[in-house]
């Protein structure tokens, strides 16, 4: 009491001294704070409204970068193909190649040898002439390694242009594509190349302006106006936020696209994404992973989700640099003994085939192949075979998986559960899970150090290459340790092949010396890809196996009649 | 003064520490920034590792970080390639500033009448009221309450827009998401300060004076009471100000948060060790400014 006493007084003292200095400055301390709200206010009052656009698509995660030669993910994809174009352009319905930037062309009667004439009169966004020189520009830069291009291998089928870009052509030689005059590009090469216009629609072949880069460097993509040869031009790119894409009047057929606005949305999280587009803030999603996974069985159901069959295999890959995975017949025991349907009907329930092949279905110059389906009596036999009886002496494997938040990443963890039980029950192999963040997984897969790893690949063009080649001995996302001088042979000989049915024949013997005999990889199964819109609003969008929608074709719908479309000076 | 300075000078040398820490191991975490599902071609990795200097041994690539941090440039994006860290900075600052401040005010503005409520009323309907609903605010985590705000007003009622950043209206879910929990917190600490000073006898003196019950209320028992809340805002609005991930991904927010956490999971260096500078020094800074409103409500404090 005494203490609390004298503390009291020694408080009062000081409290009194409060009275007379802080008084006024109480006062200003509250018209300060009601000053802060008034800025405050004030400053969310200037938030510019940003008009709508005349339709927006959920793309998914952030792209990269817009420089469609450094584009490797498919939102990176998304973005950049409106902007820029190549020599042909995807045909919205079928995805098959047609002509771009190049009116026609000829192919030599030896099928290595493209002619390409380019549109007259084709004009960059900002006015300047496209010609053939700016193609050369383009595709030299994506072999170049300092532009770190991902994808720069695509032009390998090109003479001489994996050996210029390893630096290993004696100057000054250069790759075997050349502009003859402003409007002939030439090309030759390395074989008869079946998807070779293929190839020519995708954004990293497309053509990018080459007085800006030599100005700006890698920055290039952020020069405004930035100059562009697609139908879109780029409005603006708020990081994490939008692009906002706007007609680009000088485009070559600038009568063709309908809308004059898109934003395509930098929203990953499922949620999010499903609220922006129930409460019309979105009009399109370009990806299961899009919505949140419970609700898919229900929106499955509704006529604004459409299913499509695309270029994607979900497989597994074994390690075959270490016992017990070194002996094949262990691995082909695994692969038979993994119940497909099962996984397909019960797991990802989106009405995805079981695979009996690495390449999906449908796959252009693809010749079907059967390498392995569920047989549990087989898989035994095998094993047993194999010196491990009912899994007798058999050390547990390690299965490497990676799991994201939500959406696709949890399937992952369901199907591994799965794969423990159907191998630990159907031949008595203990499987120890193994779950890592993405980039340590992938690490790990490079490193070889993991047993079987879950994988997946989505085909970059209609070919089963973009599949088979993966497997090559030298390739880097073989990944499995497995160098196969009889593998590497056929694909090969079917890259030298000219006959069409011959060269399918041949990688069809590739795909089950890989799946069948060698077992490297066991298919999964062949990935279903979900929109959603709605039919009354949104037209032109059509399922395709590359999964390739030219904006150009996308209309808007009122009532289920197009909208009449807006002057370009109307804003 | 002195000890400001002195407090600002020990603020160098704890920042280079805190960098070198947060260059150091996030170049330790397994995989690195160009380990991709597809995997580049080796000729282009090893010129994208020489481009960012990832060749050279660890202390030379920091010295040649501390370089660019003395000329103000953090270095580029390894993942936005045509972004440096300053321009992602610049880009997201605003935005969870914005956000931040807001919440900030909401989390004061509501937490700390609700926490005066709470005491003064201790025993009345209104106390346990106010009570209770800083409880409420304070244990419902914004993963929760975020999702529960949007269904209700953003889908249900459409009142506002459920995500994005393009008009103010955009600001409400967002806002009050962030500032009502940590206003439930606000509110717990002004409570609890306020209980302490209530049976002071130095305000049973101030009433015996003859104050009125306005003054010794404001001059008395609020200014000893608010000092834990002031001595937690400093942290706080730290954490507002670089943005939350929770409610930047909700809401799919431009802000800093977003990219707090990519860059970790794509191992995009710079921006990290960028992100991790900008967060510790708005932390001491703001720090000190706590410590020094704490030492102008109560005079009994002297720092030496």
């Amino acid at each position: 009491m005494r203490s609390l006493r004298s503390a009291g007084g020694r408080l009062r003292k000081a409290g009194g001294s409060w009275n007379r200095q802080h008084g006024p400055e109480r006062r200003e301390g509250w018209g300060a704070a009601v000053g802060a709200g008034f800025l405050v206010l004030v400053g969310t009052g200037c938030l510019p409204t940003l008009p709508p656009a005349d339709l927006t698509f959920i793309n998914g995660a952030e792209p990269e970068s817009l420089d469609p030669a450094l584009a490797l993910s498919i939102e990176d994809l998304r973005v950049t193909q409106p902007l820029f174009e190549g020599l042909t352009r995807n045909d919205p319905v079928t995805a098959a190649p047609r002509p771009g930037l190049a009116e026609r062309w000829e192919i030599s009667p030896d099928g290595r040898t493209y002619t390409f004439h380019l549109r007259p009169g084709t004009v960059w966004s900002t006015g300047e002439p496209l010609t053939a020189d700016a193609v050369e520009f383009s595709w030299l830069r994506v072999l170049d390694p300092v532009t770190g291009a991902g994808y720069a291998s695509l032009l390998f089928v090109v003479e001489d242009a994996e050996a210029w870009h390893l630096g290993r052509l004696p100057p000054p030689a250069r790759p075997a594509f050349r502009a003859r005059g402003p409007r002939v590009f030439e090309v030759r090469l390395r074989h008869p190349t079946p998807y070779f216009l293929d190839l020519c629609a995708l954004p990293t072949l497309a053509v990018v302006p080459r007085a800006a880069i030599e100005r700006l460097g890698e920055a290039w993509t952020r020069s405004r106006p930035l100059p562009v040869s697609g139908p879109y031009q780029l409005e603006f790119w708020r990081l994490n936020d939008r692009v906002r894409l706007r007609k680009n009047p000088r485009y070559w057929d600038a009568a063709g696209p309908a809308l004059e606005v898109v934003d395509l949305l930098s929203v990953a999280h499922p949620g999010t994404a499903f609220n922006l587009y129930e409460t019309g803030h979105a009009d399109v999603i370009w990806d299961r992973n899009l919505v949140p996974p419970e609700l898919l069985d229900r929106l499955r159901a509704r006529p604004d989700c459409h299913r499509f069959d695309f270029l994607a295999t979900y497989f597994l890959r074994f390690n075959v640099t270490r016992p017990p995975l070194d002996d094949p017949r262990v691995r082909r025991a695994l692969s038979l003994a993994v119940d497909r349907r099962r996984i397909v009907e019960r797991i990802t329930r989106g009405g995805e085939q079981p695979a009996g092949g690495l390449v999906p279905p449908g796959t252009a110059h693809h010749q079907s192949v059967r390498a392995v389906a569920h047989d549990l009596p087989a898989a035994r036999r095998l094993l047993a075979e194999a010196g491990y009886p009912g899994g007798a002496g058999l050390r547990p494997l390690r299965y490497l998986y990676w799991t994201a938040g939500s959406g696709a990443g949890q399937e992952h963890a369901q199907i591994a559960v799965e794969l423990r039980a159907m191998w630990g029950e159907g031949l008595g192999v203990r499987l120890e899970l193994d779950n890592r963040e993405k980039r340590v997984f992938i690490a790990a897969q490079r490193a070889l150090d993991y047993d079987v790893s879950q994988s997946s690949w989505v085909g970059d063009y209609n070919d089963p290459t973009t599949f088979l080649d993966l497997f090559q001995s030298r390739n880097g996302n073989n990944r499995t340790g497995w160098a196969d001088a009889d593998y590497d042979a056929l694909l090969a000989q079917a890259q030298a092949e000219p006959d069409p049915a011959r060269r399918a024949g041949l990688l069809a013997r590739a795909e089950q010396r890989l799946v069948g005999e060698a077992a490297v990889v066991a298919p999964v199964y062949f990935s279903s890809g979900f929109h959603f819109y709605r039919p009354d609003r949104v037209a032109g969008i059509y399922p395709n196996l590359l999964d390739v929608h030219p904006l150009q074709a996308i209309r808007r719908l009122e009532g289920g009649k197009p909208v009449q479309r807006r002057p370009a000076s109307g804003r | 003064m002195r000890y400001v300075l002195r407090r600002l000078g020990f603020m160098g040398p704890l920042l280079l520490v805190i960098s070198l820490l947060a260059f150091a191991l996030i170049r330790l975490a397994p995989g690195g920034p160009f380990d991709r599902e597809r995997q580049v071609p080796p000729e282009i990795e090893r010129q994208l590792q020489a481009r960012y200097h990832l060749d050279e041994p660890v202390l030379r690539q920091y010295l040649r970080f501390l370089g660019g941090l003395l000329r103000g440039d953090l270095g580029p994006s390894m993942r936005y390639r045509s972004h440096s860290v300053n321009d992602l900075l610049a880009a997201g600052l605003p935005v969870s500033l914005s956000i931040g401040l807001l919440a900030f005010g909401l989390a004061l503005g509501l937490g700390l009448p609700l926490g005066v409520v709470a005491a003064v009323r201790q025993a009345a309907p209104a106390g346990h009221l106010a009570n209770a609903a800083a409880l409420a605010a304070l244990c419902i985590p914004t993963f929760v309450a975020g999702p529960l705000w949007v269904m209700w007003l953003g889908v249900k009622w459409q009142w506002f827009p459920v995500a994005l950043w393009g008009s103010p209206a955009h600001l409400v879910l967002p806002v009050l998401t962030l500032g009502l929990y940590f206003a439930g917190r606000v509110a717990r600490l002004m409570r609890e300060g306020m209980l302490d000073t209530l049976p002071s006898p130095h305000l049973i003196t101030a009433r015996a004076k003859g104050l009125s019950e306005a003054a010794v209320f404001w001059r008395h028992a609020f200014r000893p009471a608010v000092r834990p809340v002031v001595s937690y805002a400093g942290p706080m609005l730290a954490d507002l100000l670089t943005g939350s991930f929770v409610v930047e991904n909700l809401f799919q927010l431009p802000g800093l948060g977003l990219f707090m956490v990519h860059s970790a999971f794509n191992r995009d260096y710079p921006v990290v060790v960028g992100l991790v500078l900008l967060y510790a020094g708005l932390l001491l800074v703001l720090n000190l400014v706590s410590d020094l409103i704490l030492a102008w409500l109560d005079p009994r404090v002297r720092y030496e």
